[in-house]
């Protein structure tokens, strides 16, 4: 069979709604956009647990630090099963963690930002994660079988994740003044970089519209986007609390929320580097594996001592 | 003997607390994906000991004190009391250090609450033998996954081994502590120095397997069942409190 006929058998899987599998023969660049954007994914929810991780020693309650430790541990979780979805497609998960160290591959722009407050927890529990939930619902129908069945589990617990977070902000807008600023605050600061999150307008998007026709992605940023601010501009009125944008307002003919525009320059600034927290964020990754390094050898060691002592009896 | 009982709970609560605390200082920080898992899993279920303990010594001491008093929850008593008032180990405090000495403390402590658990589960106050028995579950996971750890490292690389002599040279001076009763110890009835035979037991076979030598007898630091404590909880407590102290009396 030629070039032409695998690739004709793919693109019918893919119309058919067939998942695409490891073995399955699949076009090069199907290959790389998938580990390109699974293994940006699973950094995403490893660099994730340190903004977060920042604030379980100071959680205002033990109930709320609990819940903290859990919903960290929940990303490292994600992190693990995306690394494998990844890995599936021919890299190592060390290849991969090198990448990110390097800064070749990219993650999450938002985990650039940092958590300032303890009302930031509730905040990107309900922004970040809610935005998250968006694409991973979409992802959980993506061609690349490991991929979409990987986000059926971690869509699970993304959404308990931010339903958690609304309840902790709701907390704090029923709470004293003190607690409704903070509240205020912390949405007034997370509000624009989680819509970054979406990523370029449509019209910027470079990639876009080959992943639509191969079905890793099915709907375009700004739809997501559009999709996020209507859900959000809705949830807000229950807590009480304003979005940072005198733009926003109900269009009855569009039957969406209007919105005001993107800070591209600083969307662009913090994917070139220069977010607030970039540095700190790939100095702690690079920091934890190095300083593991030496635990990571004596396991392989005592494995491979243990391993001899078995031959050997 | 009524207070006597919330003091013991207290303590019981503040050892799991503190180690929690410490524990969960990992998080995100890990040597490899996997075991930044484990050892928060250990964190949460310390915490989640902490709570039912707390919980337990919030209902008796709301019950000995009457309705005119404000309530005493498990945030109030977790939050709310001075490094002279919080009555854990001085092992539990110490800094989580290296992987090492994190791994050789996890497994000091899970066997001592190993042995203790067991014994509480027995004991007349039956709530507190149904935390004990519900915990000891949980522990016994963390005893199976300290002692392998100190036994990968004890027996793993020359820097390893090192590292782990280091830490037993560090951490041994507070283990002795465990098993000396405090009064309210003495006053329940409880004899924590009757589990230190099988506490050396075990930790000598897992030392063994690990090649590495148990100290020779040496001076024990002791003070923290008591409340008096080494310079590293106050700045735990700092840490731990600051929201509730900044803001008192809010709901979260």
């Amino acid at each position: 069979m030629s070039v032409q006929d695998f690739e004709k058998i793919f693109q019918d899987k893919i119309d058919n709604e067939t998942k695409i599998e490891p073995k399955d023969w699949m076009p090069d660049a199907y290959r790389k956009t998938n580990l390109r954007q699974i293994s940006q994914h699973a950094h995403s929810e490893i660099v994730g647990m340190l903004p977060e991780g920042n604030w379980i020693s100071r959680a205002p309650s033990l109930k709320r630090k609990a819940i903290l430790l859990a919903k960290v541990q929940d990303e490292a979780g994600h992190g693990l099963y995306l690394y494998s979805a990844a890995e599936t497609l021919g890299m190592s998960r060390q290849e991969m963690i090198n990448d990110l160290h390097s800064g070749k591959a990219k993650y999450s722009s938002i985990f650039n930002y940092p958590t300032l407050t303890w009302a930031d927890i509730g905040a990107v529990g309900w922004l970040v994660d809610g935005a998250a939930i968006m694409n991973q619902v979409m992802l959980t129908r993506t061609s690349y079988g490991p991929y979409a069945r990987a986000m059926v589990r971690i869509c699970k617990e993304e959404s308990f994740h931010q339903r958690q977070g609304f309840e902790s902000l709701l907390v704090l807008s029923r709470g004293s003044k003190e607690q409704r600023d903070m509240c205020q605050d912390a949405i007034n600061r997370w509000w624009w970089p989680a819509l970054m999150m979406f990523g370029p307008r449509d019209t910027e998007s470079t990639n876009s519209d080959q992943s639509m026709k191969w079905k890793i992605k099915r709907k375009s940023n700004d739809e997501l986007r559009q999709q996020f601010v209507d859900m959000i501009a809705e949830q807000i009125k229950i807590l009480g609390m304003k979005l940072p944008d005198d733009k926003l307002k109900w269009n009855e003919e569009r039957r969406h929320y209007d919105f005001g525009e993107i800070n591209w320059d600083e969307f662009w600034q913090v994917v070139k580097g220069n977010g607030p927290c970039n540095k700190q964020r790939l100095d702690a990754r690079r920091k934890a594996w190095e300083e593991g390094e030496w635990v990571r050898e004596a396991a392989v060691a005592y494995a491979e001592k243990k391993k001899l002592k078995v031959a050997a009896a | 003997m009524s207070e006597s009982l919330i003091n013991y709970t207290l303590h019981l609560a503040d050892n799991a607390l503190i180690l929690g605390q410490r524990n969960s200082e990992w998080c995100g920080h890990g040597p490899v994906l996997e075991q930044d898992i484990a050892i928060t899993n250990i964190s949460l279920d310390l915490i989640g000991q902490a709570r039912s303990l707390y919980q337990y010594a919030a209902e008796k001491m709301n019950a000995a004190a009457g309705k005119e008093h404000p309530a005493v929850t498990e945030d109030t008593l977790a939050y709310y009391r001075t490094e002279r008032e919080f009555k854990n180990c001085l092992l539990t405090e110490q800094p989580r250090g290296d992987w090492a000495q994190t791994v050789l403390r996890q497994f000091f402590f899970s066997t001592y609450q190993y042995y203790l658990y067991q014994q509480l589960q027995q004991y007349a106050d039956t709530n507190l033998a149904a935390i004990a028995e519900k915990s000891l579950k949980e522990v016994s996971y963390h005893l199976r996954w300290s002692s392998e750890w100190v036994i990968r490292l004890g027996d793993g690389t020359d820097e390893s081994n090192r590292r782990m002599k280091e830490a037993v040279n560090e951490l041994w001076r507070y283990t002795g502590e465990l098993f000396v009763p405090a009064p309210y110890e003495k006053e329940l009835g409880i004899d924590p120095g009757s589990m230190q035979a099988d506490w050396m037991k075990k930790v000598s076979a897992v030392f063994e397997e690990a090649t590495l030598q148990v100290p020779e007898k040496i001076f024990m630091q002791t003070g923290g069942k008591t409340g008096v404590h080494s310079e590293h909880l106050g700045y735990i407590l700092t840490e731990l409190q600051y929201v509730q102290r900044t803001y008192p009396g809010c709901e979260w």
